[in-house]
């Protein structure tokens, strides 16, 4: 038979056996069965399976982040150019098929974003090939997802060499130490994000980073401002977008997060295929609420003046934090990871709640960088495991008691043994 | 005190080619065998020698640690093969059967008078005792232990399994008897619990403490049951016997004849006329394979139910314990893109472009792939929602897997048989072992513990 005759399954599943055993297997694998399913069969246990594996269920998420994707390309483009309108004196006002679903804003938008996606892919997946080869396992599915949102997560210029560090620091150090996916204890997306803020904060905070050039073009003639809503409030300064800008997402921020209701799109999708937690997602909202329900009431009474830094924020509507910031893309997309989240259903409650908590919290009290979720997921992520142990305690001491009110019959003694022998001969 | 359990947790698993309410009689096999991998845990020592004549219900071999425990033959005929494994372990025995077939009678025995040590004496005697399991640990019942309750399902809804009240109907007298002897080996409760609305052999019979049960699958298994009516303590142990051996166990009681005979479902989509047959533990499948026809050439046999059974072949024999053979496509193709591409054709508990949740009565022909590669634990809250007991599946397999002791016991491990992890196997979207993880948790807790 010649080669030409065989189907590419044939040929690929000929190519398979040859690396069996071999250093390149893994990374051979990989491709392989990203265009196959693999032939393997039940050995053990159960002799027939679910439809599900980890790809489907990461492929899953990827969907519910694409829509995110394709408004990011839209409003990259449109912030720069409406904050080109604003520094020449010409305000504009969104209008949807008028000037923001515009080819032009696409066009920037596009490629301003596509280079930080692959270099997310590309970076992000060299090392989890290496990681593979070296290791002797498949190639895992876990950078699937880590790969998309690191580029909605970060400021549209940050620089390609910072993010294909903080790449590399994120995957090594944020999962592959740990042994890869499904043992990290940190989100590795948000990893990425910290190691970004906290090594070139200049280029991750500030009023000038959210909309492309306007960093560059600061002190020049054509200077463009990009203060973020959260930014103006922690200045006390006022913004100029109505609530549906915010809640669709026409405002400056990250590359992803703005667009509120996609986000809820995307979650409710999540929720609906079972993927996501609902629990943690809800819980999340609620803390975020009581949270700005709080500072809200503060203010009100008056116990903090208008001339105090904290002001602008505390009085902020409690719910209108929801569509600000990052605390919805986080809520929906990173709180929910279920690696480094809480694994227990009760736990996932209190885990969320304190999440959207101290999200809000860490928002109002620190001006400096007016956004809390990345941190409040990671610090909640350290904390999940315990918030897990304490409610399987719960179950352990249900199962004590339990014992403890139960009367254990003696068990029989070799006495009988010698009785029984008797009897059978 | 008799229950109503409602189980919603769960998921049924609705597969093609379950067995036709009729039944015909196999033709009578030449060879028979026991397979002793279906003892898990005890080890054997022969009663015979190669070569032997032994008559049906006579010792083929004992429990080397209980030497009264003897398992006995099918038939009568010669003991032509003892296969033995790696270390001399014996793997199989298979016995050519004569044409005249002769039995061995014990005295048989008076339930009504007989005291407890006599019952268990004459149940060890017979080969009717490795018919009782026990929990924990999931193995042969220790005879002299003292067991809190024992527990019997007539609630089937395992895939393809075969429907008790079909195969048991008019056997009440043999259940009673059964359940009379037992009742006397514990002083505790016989629990039986039977579908809810379902005409059961179970209905009518007295000295035992009737339950109904409703809801998915795991509902059926005896795990989720006691689970819900007398959940098991540390140092406690429950006996638990199948409804198709305690006839068995009712006949030789009544007769003094170990008669193995088993209505076996005879079941799966590669089957051509799924039914049930008649047949004896031991006989060679194909006895009734061929007369029902199969429609496949790559087919995987299972001696028991998809989610718990074990793969045989056509030439292989009826298990000790199993009364359904399963028949379903090996599935060791590839699959173009089958990682992102809507599914119809397939089970699944979510809804990632999985579409079974549109219509959860349809039948479906699942094969043997694993639809996916084998990863770590990766999602979570997954197995709780077919998971019905009391219990954390994911940690509990994680304390199983890094050989925690301690963790074990507290997160009840004593209260669970690897059966109970089918379905969350079942859903496994990292492809784990769950039960074969479970296994070798009971067998490590069994070792330190005992």
């Amino acid at each position: 038979m010649s080669h030409k005759k065989l189907t590419l399954k044939k040929r690929l599943h000929i190519i398979k056996h040859s690396l069996r055993g071999k250093k390149m297997a893994p990374a051979f694998n990989a491709f392989h069965t990203f265009l196959f399913t693999p032939d393997e069969t039940t050995h053990s246990g159960s002799h027939v399976r679910g439809a599900d594996d980890l790809k489907r269920t990461m492929n899953t998420v990827i969907l519910a982040l694409l829509p995110v994707l394709v408004f990011s390309f839209f409003n990259t483009g449109y912030q720069f150019y409406a904050a080109i309108d604003a520094a020449n004196g010409t305000p504009r006002t969104v209008d949807l098929f008028g000037n923001f679903l515009t080819w032009e804003n696409f066009w920037l938008g596009f490629t301003q974003v596509l280079p930080l996606l692959i270099v997310s892919y590309g970076v992000g997946l060299l090392v989890e090939f290496i990681f593979a080869v070296i290791k002797g396992h498949e190639v895992e599915e876990g950078y699937l997802v880590t790969g998309m949102l690191v580029p909605l997560i970060v400021p549209v210029d940050t620089p390609l060499w910072m993010l294909a560090v903080a790449v590399v620091f994120g995957v090594v150090i944020g999962k592959e130490v740990f042994g890869g996916t499904g043992m990290n204890i940190l989100n590795p997306a948000l990893t990425i994000r910290a190691f970004l803020f906290f090594a070139y904060p200049t280029w991750m905070s500030g009023d000038k980073v959210w909309v492309h050039q306007a960093v560059e073009r600061t002190g020049t003639a054509d200077a463009i401002s990009g203060e973020t809503i959260l930014g103006s409030l922690a200045q006390n300064a006022s913004y100029s977008y109505s609530t549906a800008d915010m809640f669709f997402g026409f405002i400056p921020g990250s590359v992803g997060e703005t667009s509120a209701f996609l986000i809820l799109l995307g979650g409710l999708f999540l929720v609906f295929s079972k993927i996501a937690s609902w629990r943690i997602m809800l819980s999340a909202v609620i803390g975020a609420l009581v949270m700005g329900l709080i500072f809200n009431g503060v203010a009100d009474m008056g116990w903090v003046g208008e001339s105090s830094r904290f002001y602008g924020l505390m009085s902020f509507d409690f719910w209108k934090h929801l569509i600000v910031g990052g605390l919805a893309f986080g809520i929906v997309y990173m709180a929910t990871d279920p690696v480094t989240g809480s694994q227990t259903n009760r736990g996932k409650w209190i885990y969320g709640f304190l999440i959207g908590f101290i999200s809000v919290m860490i928002r109002v009290f620190n001006p400096a960088y007016p956004e809390g979720v990345f941190l409040a997921i990671l610090l909640m992520n350290v904390f999940a495991p315990t918030i897990d142990h304490y409610v399987i305690r719960a179950n352990v001491r249900k199962r004590l008691k339990r014992l403890k009110n139960a009367t254990i019959l003696p068990q029989a003694d070799a006495g009988k043994m010698e009785e029984l022998q008797a009897e059978t001969v | 005190m008799p229950t109503d359990i409602r189980i919603k947790k769960g998921l049924n698993i609705n597969l093609v080619g379950a067995a036709e309410p009729s039944t015909s009689q196999a033709v009578s096999s030449n060879t028979y065998a026991i397979n002793l991998s279906d003892f898990h845990g005890m080890t054997p020592k022969m009663a015979v020698r190669e070569g032997a004549e032994v008559q049906a219900g006579e010792p083929l071999f004992y429990n080397k640690d209980f030497p009264e425990m003897q398992f006995v033959s099918p038939v009568s005929g010669e003991l032509v093969e003892i296969e033995r494994g790696a270390r001399r372990r014996i793997l199989t025995l298979r016995i050519l059967a004569d044409k005249q077939q002769r039995v061995l009678k014990h005295q048989p025995v008076d339930v009504a008078k007989a005291d407890a040590d006599a019952i268990r004496a004459f149940l060890l005697q017979s080969g009717c005792w490795p018919f009782i399991w026990q929990r924990p640990y999931d193995v042969i019942a220790d005879p002299l232990s003292v067991p809190k309750a024992i527990f019997v399902s007539a609630y089937v809804t395992a895939p393809l399994a075969a429907d008790i009240n079909y195969t048991l109907k008019g056997k009440e007298k043999e259940l009673q008897a059964a359940l009379d002897a037992l009742g006397k080996l514990t002083p505790g409760t016989v629990h039986v619990s039977v579908g809810k609305g379902e005409d059961s052999p179970f209905a009518g019979l007295k000295g035992i403490s009737l339950h109904t049960v409703s809801g998915p699958h795991p509902a059926g298994l005896v795990g989720t049951q006691i689970n819900r009516i007398d959940p098991i303590n540390k140092g406690e142990r429950v006996w638990t016997v199948s409804p198709q051996d305690l006839v068995i166990i009712g006949e030789a009681l009544l007769t003094g004849i170990f008669n193995p005979k088993r209505t076996v479902a005879l079941a799966g989509s590669c089957v051509k006329q799924p039914k049930y047959y008649t047949t004896r533990i031991g006989a060679e499948i194909s006895t009734f394979l061929y007369a029902s026809g199969v429609n496949e050439t790559r087919c995987r046999v299972i001696n028991g139910d998809v989610l718990t059974g074990s793969k045989t072949r056509p030439e292989g024999h009826l298990g000790f314990y199993n009364n359904a053979v399963s028949v379903i496509p090996e599935g060791d193709d590839y699959e173009f893109f089958g990682w992102n591409k809507p599914v119809f054709n397939k089970i699944s508990n979510t809804r990632a472009l999985t579409f079974s949740w549109l219509r959860p009565k349809k039948k479906y022909d699942l094969d043997t792939n694993t639809n996916g590669e084998h990863r770590a634990f990766v999602v979570t809250g997954q197995y709780e929602e077919v998971f019905p007991m009391d219990i954390y599946p994911m940690q509990l397999l994680k304390a199983c897997m890094y050989k925690d002791i301690d963790e074990m016991e507290q997160l009840g491990l004593y209260e669970v048989a690897p059966e109970d992890f089918a379905l969350t196997e079942f859903i496994c979207i990292s492809k784990q072992p769950h039960q074969q993880i479970i296994r070798e948790g009971l067998d490590l807790l069994q070792k330190e513990i005992g």
